[in-house]
């Protein structure tokens, strides 16, 4: 190297799967090395499915409603938490870095924000799909209900849920940017505050009218009454689909831009050298 | 004569009326370590962090390897690297596995053989497999200079990389980072308070004082320049601006 000193860098390439695939690998050693955060993954949505289950079952002599479409409510309970985890793995990937006070380190390597973003994709839908597939074969064998009834349109389904949950967790990681670790409890609560008026477990109509409209502002609300249509009628309805991508990219776009903010204003601040627990 | 690596000029960061650093300018030639040297508060870490593009200047510019670090920095930085007792690496992962990681996002070709190359040089191996945060401050130290060499790094700043060490410890890394310099060409920022370390790894020194450049020579020149023995007393005459730093020791602002 002493002999090289004329040295200039080539271009810097805009994309690298080796960095991608080196921070999908960082999560991995995280979970491998922790197997009660691998239970815990799958846990809470298991105990969901079964209380549902149960209530699924009594409403079934009780409910004209549920008796015609079995899954509607166990099919609510699953997609609604893809919507979650979904959110909840992207945003608390971001936080193991804050906490592990790693964050410098990474944004003075080579690795570039969109990488880490799609990154942050991946391990949302690996964890996801850890914690929402035990669940979902569960209910096939105590309840006799398979999510994958629902056809190819889960695909799209899960796809629209995870779009809308990395949009809302753009933006928590953009505000925890901002405001610090006192701010991490958004990562767990924000996703709620669209759970009324997402209409999991009951059509938009039932809803007062000026409610409806922000209930058809949420991609979720889409999803799910499009979930309904399927089970209850046997129809997939594009029209719910192609609504709820156009606003997942309005989502997308509103959570990638608080992001590039946060990013812009803590370089800024010199807050991605000082974070941390 | 030797290619400028490290060019900074009239670099200022502002917090409000507050000026954390103003003026600094300063180029480093290839392959030599220069001290970055002042008290605490005196502007080093935020110029290091400026340098690497963490934190965005209020003014001026850095260039490193001809890279501007405010439109072009992701040219420069697979060459780059850094060590900081102001980051660490993730606690529950082995080291082994931390250093996989960022053998990965620089590129690193074979990152089994130079893992295990750091591994030996830095004498790691046996708590290779423990998780970096059960480690004790020298050997924490140790693998964050491995994670700072893990790309062979042609330019490479260190903020305070022996802070919090016993002497033994520091000394052996002092060696190795000397060693490392000297091996490979590099060319190394070093920010400090510690005299020792500055006299025996830099080549050069600029002294910071509330923010900027007040003085820049050799060490030896230093202390001739100042009437002293050590490197110690013309770190106090700087920082208290007695001596001959009060009587126009002082090079001025953005000595270059």
């Amino acid at each position: 190297m002493s002999a090289d000193l004329d040295f200039t860098p080539p271009p810097a390439s805009l994309f690298n799967a080796g960095r991608i695939w080196a921070m999908v690998l960082r999560y991995f050693y995280l979970m491998r090395g922790s197997w009660p955060r691998l239970l815990e993954m799958a846990y809470w949505p298991t105990m969901q499915m079964i209380q549902w289950g149960f209530v699924t079952k009594f409403f079934l002599d009780q409910s004209s409603w549920v008796a015609s479409a079995a899954g509607v409510l166990l099919a609510g309970v699953l997609l609604w938490d893809i919507l979650f985890r979904g959110q909840m793995g992207f945003s608390l990937c971001f936080l193991e870095e804050m906490w592990s006070r790693n964050l410098g380190h990474l944004f003075v390597s080579p690795l570039r924000p969109h990488e880490f973003v799609i990154t942050l994709m991946v391990m949302s839908l690996v964890r996801t799909l850890i914690g929402a597939l035990p669940p979902a074969l569960l209910a096939i064998v105590f309840y006799d209900f398979s999510i994958f009834s629902i056809g190819p349109a889960l695909f799209a389904f899960m796809a629209c849920l995870f779009f809308m949950a990395w949009g809302i967790a753009l933006a928590v990681i953009g505000i925890i940017l901002r405001f610090g670790l006192g701010a991490e409890s958004l990562a767990w609560v924000l996703v709620f505050a669209f759970a009324p008026i997402s209409a999991v477990y009951y059509p938009v109509s039932v809803m007062p009218e000026w409610l409806q409209m922000v209930a058809w502002a949420t991609p979720s609300a889409y999803v799910f009454e499009g979930m309904r249509a399927v089970l209850f009628d046997g129809t997939f309805r594009l029209d719910l689909l192609a609504g709820a991508m156009m606003l997942n990219v309005v989502y997308f776009i509103i959570g990638a831009g608080v992001f590039w903010l946060a990013y812009r204003s803590a370089r800024k601040e010199g807050r991605l050298l000082q974070v941390g627990e | 004569m030797s290619k400028t690596v490290i060019e900074v000029h009239d670099l200022e960061k502002r917090y409000g009326d507050v000026h954390a650093v103003r003026g600094v300018s300063f180029s480093v030639p290839a392959g030599i370590t220069v001290g970055l040297l002042g008290g605490n508060g005196a502007g080093k870490t935020t110029t290091i962090t400026m340098m690497l593009g963490l934190l965005e200047p209020s003014g001026g510019s850095v260039s490193i390897l001809g890279c501007d670090m405010a439109t072009d920095r992701y040219r420069a930085l697979p060459y780059m690297n850094f060590s900081s007792p102001y980051v660490d690496l993730p606690h529950r992962l082995s080291v082994r596995e931390n250093l996989r990681i960022y053998a990965g996002l620089y590129s690193v070709p074979n990152p089994k053989a130079r893992i295990a190359e750091l591994a030996e040089q830095l004498h790691m191996t046996e708590f290779m497999t423990r998780p970096s945060g059960k480690l004790s401050a020298g050997q924490k130290t140790r693998v964050a200079l491995a994670k700072a060499l893990i790309n062979k790094p042609r330019v490479l700043l260190l903020d305070e990389p022996t802070a919090s060490l016993d002497p033994d410890t520091a000394d052996w890394i002092r060696g190795y980072l000397e060693k490392y310099q000297r091996d490979t060409g590099a060319t190394v920022l070093l920010a400090s308070h510690n005299m020792q370390e500055v006299e025996r790894l830099c080549s050069d020194v600029l002294m910071m004082r509330q923010g900027t450049i007040v003085d820049r020579g050799s060490p030896s020149d230093l202390l001739s320049k100042y009437g002293r023995r050590t490197m110690d007393e013309v770190f106090l005459d700087v920082a208290r601006q007695t001596g001959a730093a009060a009587n126009g020791g002082d090079a001025g602002r953005g000595a270059a």
